[in-house]
């Protein structure tokens, strides 16, 4: 793995991903993911309408669109944290509709939540080691002989703390949890779902809430992922931070993908601008709420 | 004032079996609540079944004794399951509710009279002790000293409870210091985040309900075994007699719940014995010895509230890692 630095760090994009003209559920050369008739209404709001979407492997994809867009929804059934009304979707080739949440994460497919889970009440190094999959002492009659998982458990937390230096988080190795800062706490639940070796890493807003300093190393830590082979999806409402690091993105608007590709030519998208951007996305806030006089400048 | 008859009694009271089938019934709570944050209030139903299939086996079906206590223990098993199945995947309260009731129906399935032949109605069952005296290894004779003196039948309750206490306890300590511990205590906190680490939540619920249930069962059968099983036991106020042991001792530890039960029930004897004391003595006039003898139940709320208000971890807790307000 490679070391965080806090340079930033040249940034290039993967391309060629799609096959064919860029269009709203575009074919991928290599998906990871794809995406089938998804539907998911809560009473008569339909959060999730989804025709056919496609998440390209080795690279980094985020989910962008207004409030109630329906992105979260999104990644609750793709997590099988929520079930759709109706629909498809393959993972790896599999179909996963209907799988529940704990074996798609032991397929390698790990997320984080929008409102930080870091463990509060265990160690930051007990929040690590809960991420290790296949521990023989988490099986109930192994678990009360020591000598059958002592040893694993050992590398378990070798790992761990490896990755806890790395996230700068070594120091804090025997506090609760819950004495974190929330940055921090950030870091914990990304390091902790790495623990897992995972292929596919989806990030709930990962930068909500996070201070501009800890904003660049955790930008890091995400092109670090991509860099070690793994997929990553994310959720964000920071322009920025997508086109700085997104290699392609997808628009969802009231639970439709009103638009993807790459980040440059989505971000001229006019359906894109209309439903989320907005006209102004150019100009000071201060402008377009008039309290703030530019030609006085 | 008799002190000496008091202090005695009070002392008795430290190895006597209730004390020893509370600590194993706050162990097991100790597993549900303190443990895996499940809400069980239905910790008497789960006595209940140990004790009930303890005496009615060896009763209607003429088990002996280790086999009575084994279907006890299978009964237990059985209602962690019903129990759990249908309530594990909601949210904790409804647990909470489901236990409560359910205790309630198994101790008034206990009490109908369309069971009498089976369950002795509100008579209770006894005379069941004939196969567990037989087996009793320590000859004829009186054993101990001072308060603390058994006659051989009394000696073989007192070791046999104290062996299943410590292996419970041994057993519950290794499982907790596991990293199935780990999971268990993740799963406490927030149980999507366990899941999104590959864990199977439900699985791990309910093998802490039935670790728990099992445990409590064997403290319903310690009970019963040197006396007899009254319905009037297993009743709701059990339920939280137990949850007083346990918050005293601490939730979430290992040692509490034994500490806890040990302090309720010397507390328990000794109140029982001065309160009466007190008024005859003429010390407490404004009550009568009727009333001071259940004047203790009071205090023992009072303890239970500001316990919780003052010392919400327990004696032995980490304020950090159990409290009810977080």
């Amino acid at each position: 793995m490679s070391s965080s630095s806090q340079k930033p760090q040249s940034v290039e994009k993967t391309t060629g991903l799609h096959i064919g003209e860029i269009e709203p559920g575009v074919k991928k050369v290599d998906p990871i993911v794809t995406i089938d008739k998804v539907h998911r209404q809560f009473g008569g709001l339909t959060a999730v309408d989804v025709d056919h979407l496609e998440i390209p492997r080795g690279v980094i994809t985020a989910l962008i669109g207004p409030n109630g867009a329906g992105k979260t929804t999104l990644f609750n059934l793709l997590t099988g944290f929520d079930k759709p009304d109706s629909g498809e979707w393959t993972y790896d080739g599999e179909n996963i509709a209907g799988v529940p949440a704990f074996k798609l994460a032991q397929r390698g497919q790990v997320r984080t939540f929008q409102l930080t889970k870091a463990l509060g009440l265990l160690t930051v190094l007990d929040n690590m080691k809960l991420g290790s999959k296949h521990q023989r002492g988490e099986r109930l009659f192994p678990s009360l002989l020591p000598f059958l998982w002592k040893g694993q458990d050992d590398e378990i937390a070798e790992k761990a703390m490896k990755l806890l230096k790395k996230f700068k988080l070594d120091a804090k190795k025997d506090d609760f949890a819950a004495s974190l800062s929330g940055g921090q706490r950030k870091l914990l639940e990304m390091a902790r779902a790495l623990m897992s070796d995972p292929e596919l890493v989806m990030l709930d807003e990962p930068m909500a809430g996070v201070n501009p300093a800890l904003t660049q190393s955790l930008l890091d830590h995400i092109l670090d992922l991509k860099k070690d082979g793994m997929t990553v999806l994310f959720v964000e409402h920071d322009m920025h931070m997508v086109s700085h690091i997104a290699d392609w993105v997808v628009v969802l608007a009231e639970g439709r993908v009103v638009a993807e590709g790459p980040p440059d030519v989505v971000m001229k998208n006019p359906a894109v601008i209309d439903a989320y951007l907005g006209a102004h996305q150019e100009i000071d806030l201060g402008v377009v709420t008039g309290r703030y006089d530019e030609a006085s400048k | 004032m008799d002190w000496g008859s008091i202090l005695s009694n009070t002392a008795q009271s430290l190895f006597s079996p209730a004390t020893m089938a509370f600590a194993l019934a706050a162990l097991g709570l100790a597993v549900h609540f303190g443990f895996a944050g499940l809400l069980n209030m239905g910790i008497a139903g789960f006595m209940a079944v140990g004790a009930y299939g303890y005496a009615i086996s060896i009763l209607t079906f003429g088990f002996p004794w280790w086999g009575a206590a084994l279907v006890g223990i299978g009964a237990s098993i059985i209602l962690a399951i019903l129990m759990g199945v249908p309530t594990l995947r909601l949210r904790g309260d409804y647990l909470a509710i489901v236990t409560i009731a359910g205790a309630e129906i198994l101790r008034l399935l206990f009490l109908t009279t369309a069971n009498q032949e089976i369950t002795g109605s509100a008579d209770g069952l006894f005379g069941y002790h004939a196969s567990f005296r037989a087996a009793n290894p320590f000859p004829e004779g009186t054993y101990g000293f001072g308060p603390w003196t058994y006659n051989e039948v009394e000696f073989w309750v007192l070791i046999l409870g104290l062996i299943l206490l410590g292996l419970a306890v041994l057993f519950v300590w290794r499982l907790i210091n596991s990293p199935w511990g780990r999971v268990i205590k993740g799963i406490r906190e927030d149980e999507d985040a366990v899941r999104a680490l590959g864990k199977n939540v439900f699985s791990y619920k309910m093998q802490a309900l039935i670790i728990g249930g099992v445990i409590a069962a064997i403290g319903g059968i310690v009970y019963a075994l040197p006396s007899a099983v009254n319905p009037n036991v297993y009743v709701t106020s059990l339920t939280f007699f137990v949850w007083t042991a346990l918050l005293l001792g601490g939730a979430a530890t290992v040692f509490g719940p034994l500490l806890g039960a040990v302090i309720f029930w010397v507390l328990q004897a000794f109140l029982s014995n001065v309160l009466p004391a007190l008024v005859s003595s003429g010390i407490m006039p404004f009550v009568s010895s009727a009333q001071a003898a259940t004047l203790r139940f009071v205090l023992v709320g009072v303890g239970l509230v500001l316990l919780v208000v003052f010392r919400p971890q327990g004696i032995l807790g980490d304020k950090r890692e159990m409290t009810f307000v977080k």
